[in-house]
């Protein structure tokens, strides 16, 4: 099957992007380069195009108790136009996707979800309705999306518009916000470890959106930027990326991400019991952030290993652009997992020492 | 994309420049461009004796990390430390900047390799 264009393809192309295929779709994984992407999103602002997210609509009389029925998180506890990070779980306790819940209200329900999850996300939710009285819809084909990111991303955005952006705080969203002209919905979130929006409309405006955006943010230095430095910026302030340090067969207690489990919600939710059996017994293994001792840059998949016995492997790994460091996250044995504890990561047949550091590389 | 003359070139990007029994070697400047911002070049040990197409260098960017084979057999005699505090040299000018320095152990095997002229409509047909 053909690689899907997202709408923003041609301005990708004009832009000198270096297309590659991603969860199947066709996005630039840079246009000018990694490292200066990166840097225009940690120190001014970066835009980045994300239409190749999923978009999943719950409305009904019971949205609210089936959302919260299929996510780890309680979401019984956002009000209206707010948004909440969450996981929702197999009941054997692994990953089926990990994403975004905005709450319009308690009947209507916007689910985003990644570009790879989507098709598998549907027909999850669509499985589970059962009695509930709700409708679900996939409108990902109908939506664009782009995130405008990095310490100047609410100054850029600004000009754009007559919202006072400023009242839209951290994981709050807003809809009905015209952007030079283009009705959007926007939430103050990301995936960068920066201030920002997501900004998401229909496939035509978003076009608009982009290169006006480009266009506002000239004087402060924009950049368009790739799937490279979003991978980069994400594992720096420590972001799970689905199929590397969450999946199917690594659940969110694993992952260190308890906090968006709520074992002590009063409702079940699906991998409830499963997760809150694995809690109790203790976790055999556990992700762990390191950092390389001696030379060379630890990339995804490679052994580590501890006097010789193979204890786990690299979920990511990179010379870390911000940090100049080469860091990564393992998933090892807890045994090893306590601060300090000097490890070896097989690299090209050769051991390099590491030892176990914070995952939270980014100290902001 | 520069090509110098009077170097011997590789199918997989690497450069052979010659000085009687000893050669210098190197990626070219289409590696570099390929690979993007160089972070990390992983040098061999010297005196590793290593045969034709054996991995004997890494060169990585943020995103990747490529295996730099030798384009001939050879004696690892120097390399090029200036490398692991700027990698970004091989960016620069990788022409200039080899990676090692060999002992050929088969000069024969110098007429496999591509000329200069060779190497550059090679460029232009196959990649």
């Amino acid at each position: 099957m053909a690689a899907k264009k997202t709408p923003l393809y041609d301005e990708h192309v004009k832009l000198g992007g270096n297309i590659v295929e991603y969860a199947g779709w066709s996005l630039p994984v840079q246009y000018e380069g990694l490292i200066p992407e990166h840097e225009a999103v940690r120190n001014a602002v970066g835009l980045f195009d994300v239409s190749h997210m999923g978009e999943i609509v719950i409305k009904g009389k019971d949205a609210l108790p089936f959302v919260d029925y299929l996510m780890t998180n309680d979401i019984t506890t956002i009000e209206d136009n707010q948004v909440i990070y969450t996981f929702m779980c197999y009941p054997h306790g692994g990953v089926v996707d990990d994403l975004l819940v905005y709450r319009f209200n308690n009947e209507h329900f916007y689910l985003v979800v990644n570009a790879a999850n989507v098709d598998k996300d549907y027909d999850w939710i669509l499985s589970h309705k059962g009695d509930f009285d709700v409708e679900i819809e996939n409108i990902s084909e109908t939506v664009g999306e782009v995130a405008i990111q990095g310490p100047l991303a609410e100054k850029t955005l600004q000009k754009l518009t007559d919202t006072d952006l400023s009242q839209i705080k951290f994981f709050r969203l807003q809809r009905d916000v015209v952007i030079d002209g283009v009705n959007c919905m926007i939430s103050r979130t990301g995936y960068t470890g920066e201030d920002g929006f997501e900004v998401y409309t229909d496939n035509e405006g978003i076009v608009k959106v982009w290169n006006s955006i480009l266009e506002a943010g000239k004087e402060f230095g924009i950049k368009p930027c790739g799937l490279g430095c979003r991978d980069t910026l994400r594992f720096e302030a420590s972001l799970p990326l689905y199929g590397h340090e969450i999946s199917e067969e690594v659940n969110p207690l694993e992952g260190g991400f308890k906090y968006f489990v709520k074992l002590e919600k009063k409702s079940d939710f699906i991998g409830k019991e499963e997760l809150t059996k694995k809690w109790e017994a203790g976790l055999e293994r556990k992700l762990a952030g390191f950092e390389l001792i001696e030379r060379g840059i630890p990339r995804e998949g490679y052994e580590i290993f501890k006097d010789g016995e193979k204890i786990g492997y690299v979920t990511t790994g990179y010379m870390s652009p911000t940090l100049k460091k080469s860091i990564g996250n393992a998933l090892i044995k807890t045994e090893y997992t306590n601060l300090g504890t000097e490890v070896d990561v097989m690299i090209r047949k050769k051991l390099v020492k590491a030892k176990i550091i914070s995952k939270k590389f980014l100290k902001k | 994309m520069k090509v110098v003359k009077g170097l011997y070139y590789s199918k997989d990007h690497e450069w052979v420049k010659v000085e009687g029994e000893e050669a210098l070697i190197g990626i070219t400047d289409y590696a570099q461009e390929h690979l993007g911002d160089i972070v990390y070049v992983e040098l061999p040990e010297i005196d590793d004796e290593l045969e034709k197409e054996e991995a004997f260098s890494a060169v990585e960017s943020v995103k990747a990390a490529a295996d730099v084979f030798m384009p001939v057999s050879g004696k690892i005699i120097e390399v090029n430390e200036a490398l692991e505090d700027d990698p970004a040299l091989l960016n620069t000018d990788p022409y200039e900047n080899w990676i090692a320095k060999v002992q050929l152990s088969n000069k024969d095997e110098l007429e496999e390799l591509m000329s200069s002229e060779e190497y550059e409509k090679f460029l232009a047909e196959e990649v």
